[in-house]
């Protein structure tokens, strides 16, 4: 192959290093206006009165606004006004919001708002939620609207319910000799992007809604604005610039609404938004939080019988994404065994906290994290290497998943490839606890991972290719360039199949709604595999139109022709031939005459046989495929003070087949930084009353240089028959393992059950001080 | 009581070898000026409060969170923005070892670095640290950076 599998240089590089890649706060007009938003200081309580009358004297104030008249929003659940409406559920919503012609004069006028609150018992935990007495966040959800396979129930706090019910739950526990049950939790915590949210928003005079935003789904964007605000669809153009930074954080539309709604009362003048970080903390949507019990049934032998779940999910004040994310968790409710009878619920309650969004992994690191320490606890019962429990119940071609989809060679990767190679890889020797200095121990933790995606069985993706007068190829996809580099793979893939030089290809960064084909949301590590699928789709297009032309000026049959390096020409014969250049913008006979015209390919994909899951047994296809793992951490743990540092992390990832070497070890060695990050330090601590104490980066801290481990990073080949060259999903699934390595490596470290995150030294301390049950 | 109208007064600074002359508030912070009355938007916003390193700029030879200082105070001090590195080793490097992916943190990245590669050109792993702990990465793992800066501090390194 020419480029696949190459570190051929990101298309993204000089603007990157020089400064002038742009991103939405870097388009500044000096005719823009600007809004800030005032927050809730408590996360459950009425709104009394709202007095602006200080803040309107403000010199530059525009306009005011509040909840009074707007409509309701969510994605599953229509439940939240965009600007609070009567009653606050969490600490950070929106308020208010004001316009003026300089952010000081806004950020001042906002300080001069009064509001008036009476506080309400708040929901502080899903546990919380889920007993019957608890206050209740949502009191009429039966009057909300709801999206097709969301499952509210009506008076309580559940807002989804995921039923797994695979084989008989009875049956498996008679079959089981061994049991072992565990309780997991942590609270929900940041993505913490290095560019805060932003976007900008203007109403054109012919009614033209023009927003651009710091989003991973531009298209979804447009969708809700028209549906929620009545605009027509067609009418609204999204952009979006490169963004810095998402990890599902920028999957959820919130802050464009505000700046819509800011445009609007101010004549459609431009209005830019910009979150502070304290904001982008507080009030944009958050990593989900967990509360899990996994109990877990086997034979003598470690053959595993019954896994019977609840998890409890955080999901915040707000439905918006969470209903999709419990969903994602119980498909892939289990790691990744072979277990015949599976029960699982998996709920996602309302909160006082700060509402979800997709967070890297969708769900399956959180669950991960109960499901693999569970395996680790039953491997110390069973007395055997945890490692050899994982490998012998290890999911197979042949194997159902809890959803009861068949797997085959294809739609799974090997997992008994990653283990083995793990094994070599962290010279494992079963668990091991060394003494590595005075009061130091190592240990190592293992872990096996899967994730499919999860995502609107709908969801599909377009390209276009427009041909430049040089023979060179301008590559237009709606995927959006949120660091991951999937727009130069884009390249690669499209250059392998035109077989053309890879500097040919040009590719639009920018997304245009109006002028880029829709790729649904660039999320699930799916835009490799489902824009790659329409790359492919258009080159074979514009190849075929490429050689219809050329057929006709070369007088020969369309099949007798091939192309290569920009050039179309007679297999038998290559001599006879032309050149893209001559081709691609129409030929012109020597006496004038032209036929032809530029070459414009089209492809699009759409995800095959995917179906809703069953309301009562879960059963379905929600994704392609399974991309697997096994994943490892070395630890180094001091015995007096709990403090530890990560010395190695390790990942094997099946990964089909790799197109872009340098790309996919750095999305791997991110997501593993990422998600060691979440597992060892990263939470917000809540008070009593719901409130989040630590909303800016010195108090709420992710992974500095220096800290980061060791990596290593392998990968396995098990191609994925249907995407371009075989290549799986990778974006994410370097995280999904982290924080249950760490888990279990500290917890055999500790020598006590480790099953609350974050894993910070105190944690250790009070897990250590509590009797063990 | 407020200081608005946004009265504002005259300075002359030193950004990028050039003299510019512009109109500022006082309360303008350095990071608002280079942004939008320069439009030298390189420098990145991520928490004005000195915690993330986005907006990084070389001040006098020493690294500076722009966020931190008002542009009163960088009147007659040189500033440098990323905008004023032209094919520097540093940038060459991130290039080649893929030490950026969303690419927010990277003018402050390489604003850092370019600057301990000046200041401390035999920096050892312990000052490296110490430097580049001030700014905040969230896509890559720092392995990449770490790579690239090593690269350009021991000409015989090559991982
Ligand atoms: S913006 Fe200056 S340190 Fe974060
Ligand atoms: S490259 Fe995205 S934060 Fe560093």
């Amino acid at each position: 192959m020419r480029v696949i599998g190459k570190s051929v240089g990101r298309k993204d590089a000089e603007e990157k290093v020089t400064g002038a890649a742009k991103y939405t706060d870097d388009y500044i007009f000096n005719n823009m206006l600007h809004a800030r938003v005032v927050c809730s200081p408590y996360a459950h309580a009425l709104i009394n009165s709202i007095d602006w009358s200080k803040a309107e004297k403000v010199p530059g104030v525009r306009s005011i606004v509040t909840g009074v008249g707007l409509p309701l929003t969510g994605e599953e659940i229509r439940d939240r006004s965009p600007i609070a409406f009567k009653k606050v559920r969490y600490h950070g919503e929106v308020v208010a919001l004001v316009v003026a012609d300089h952010p000081a004069q806004a950020a001042e006028a906002a300080s001069l708002i009064e509001i008036s609150y009476t506080p309400l018992p708040v929901v502080n935990s899903p546990r919380q939620a889920f007993q019957p007495d608890s206050p209740l966040v949502h009191e009429h959800m039966e009057a909300y609207e709801i999206n097709v396979n969301v499952y509210p129930e009506p008076h309580t706090n559940v807002a989804h319910r995921t039923k797994i019910r695979k084989g008989n739950i009875e049956k498996g526990r008679m079959e089981s000799d061994v049991f072992v049950e565990g309780s997991f939790s942590f609270a929900p915590s940041d993505h913490a992007a290095m560019e805060t949210r932003s976007c900008f928003a203007e109403i054109r005079p012919n009614g033209d809604v023009i927003i651009t935003s710091s989003s991973q789904a531009p298209f979804m964007i447009k969708k809700l604005i028209s549906s929620y605000f009545g605009v027509e669809i067609g009418k609204i153009i999204v952009n979006t610039p490169l963004v810095g930074g998402a990890y599902g954080g920028k999957a959820s539309v919130q802050w464009e609404f505000l700046a819509y709604i800011a445009a609007k009362s101010v004549e459609g003048r431009p209005v830019k938004i910009l979150y502070s970080r304290e904001e982008d903390i507080l009030t944009a949507p958050v990593h989900i939080g967990l509360d899990a019990t996994v109990k877990l049934g086997c034979t003598r032998d470690g053959i595993l019988k019954s896994a019977e779940i609840l998890y409890l999910f955080d999901g915040g004040a707000y439905a918006d994404k969470s209903p999709d994310l419990s969903r994602a968790a119980a498909v892939d409710c289990t790691g990744p065994y072979h277990i015949e009878n599976i029960w699982c619920d998996s709920l996602c309650m309302y909160t006082n906290h700060p509402y979800a969004s997709p967070f890297r992994g969708f769900g399956h690191s959180e669950v991960h994290f109960a499901f693999e320490r569970t395996m680790d606890m039953l491997a110390k019962k069973l007395k055997i290497d945890p490692l050899e429990l994982r490998y012998i119940n290890a999911i197979q071609p042949g194997d159902t998943t809890p959803t009861q989809v068949l797997l085959n060679k294809s739609n799974v990767g090997n997992v008994r490839a990653c283990i083995d190679k793990l094994k070599e890889l962290m010279d494992w020797n079963g668990e091991t606890k060394i003494e590595s200095g005075k009061h130091t121990v190592r240990t190592k933790g293992v872990a096996c991972i899967w994730k499919t995606s999860t995502i609107d069985p709908n969801a599909s993706s377009g390209v276009i290719l427009t041909f430049n007068p040089d023979g060179s190829v301008n590559l237009m996809s709606g995927v959006v360039e949120i660091g991951t580099g999937t727009k130069t793979v884009l390249a690669q893939i499209l250059a392998e199949r035109l077989r053309l030089d890879y500097d040919k290809i040009h590719v639009k960064m920018k997304v245009n709604t109006q002028t880029t084909p829709e790729h649904w949301k660039t999320v699930a590590s799916r835009g490799t595999f489902m824009a790659g699928r329409a790359v492919l789709a258009a080159a074979d297009d514009a190849i075929l139109q490429i050689k219809s032309i050329a057929s006709c000026i070369l007088r020969v049959r369309v099949e007798d022709l091939e192309i290569d390096s920009g050039k179309v020409f007679v297999r038998e014969e290559p001599g006879i031939n032309l050149k893209f250049e001559d081709v691609v913008y129409g030929y012109t006979y020597p006496n004038g005459n032209s036929i032809g015209g530029q070459i414009i390919g089209r492809g699009n994909y759409i995800l095959r046989h995917m179906t809703y899951l069953d309301a009562d047994t879960g059963a379905g296809k929600p994704g392609p495929e399974w991309t697997v793992g096994a994943q490892g951490v070395e630890v180094e743990y001091n015995t007096i003070n709990h403090t530890y540092k990560v010395v190695k992390a390790y990942s094997v990832i099946d990964i089909g087949q790799v197109l872009n070497e340098k790309t996919a070890r750095g999305q791997v060695m991110g997501a593993m930084s990422m998600g060691l990050s979440f597992g060892g330090r990263e939470t917000f601590y809540f008070d009593q009353h719901g409130r989040v104490l630590n909303h800016r980066l010195r108090t709420y801290r992710p992974l500095r240089f220096g800290e980061q481990p060791e990596y290593a990073v392998e990968f396995i080949h098990t191609p994925h028959m249907e995407a371009a060259y075989g290549a799986r999903g990778v974006g994410e699934h370097g995280l999904i393992g982290m924080p249950a390595v760490l888990g279990n490596s500290l917890s055999l470290a500790a020598g006590v059950e480790l099953n609350h995150l974050p894993l910070i030294p105190e944690q250790i301390w009070r897990a250590k001080r509590r009797p063990q049950e | 009581m407020h200081d608005f109208p946004l009265s504002k007064r005259r300075i002359i600074l030193n950004i990028n070898s050039e003299d510019v002359d512009i109109y500022i508030r006082a309360a303008d912070l350095l990071l608002d000026t280079i942004r939008e009355s320069l439009g030298l938007t390189g420098s990145k916003p991520g928490c004005l409060n000195g915690d993330c390193g986005a907006c990084t700029i070389i001040l006098d030879e020493k690294p500076m969170k722009s966020c931190l200082m008002l542009t009163l105070e960088a009147e007659g001090k040189k500033i440098m923005t990323i905008e004023g590195l032209k094919n520097t080793p540093i940038q060459k490097a991130f290039i080649e070892h893929f030490a950026f992916q969303c690419g927010y943190c990277t003018p402050g990245f390489i604003m850092n670095c370019h600057s301990l590669i000046k200041n401390q050109p035999n920096a050892d792993p312990h000052t490296i640290k110490e430097w580049l702990q001030s700014n905040i990465c969230r896509c890559t793992g720092y392995q990449e950076i770490e790579t690239a800066v090593l690269s350009v501090l021991r000409k015989d390194y090559n991982k």
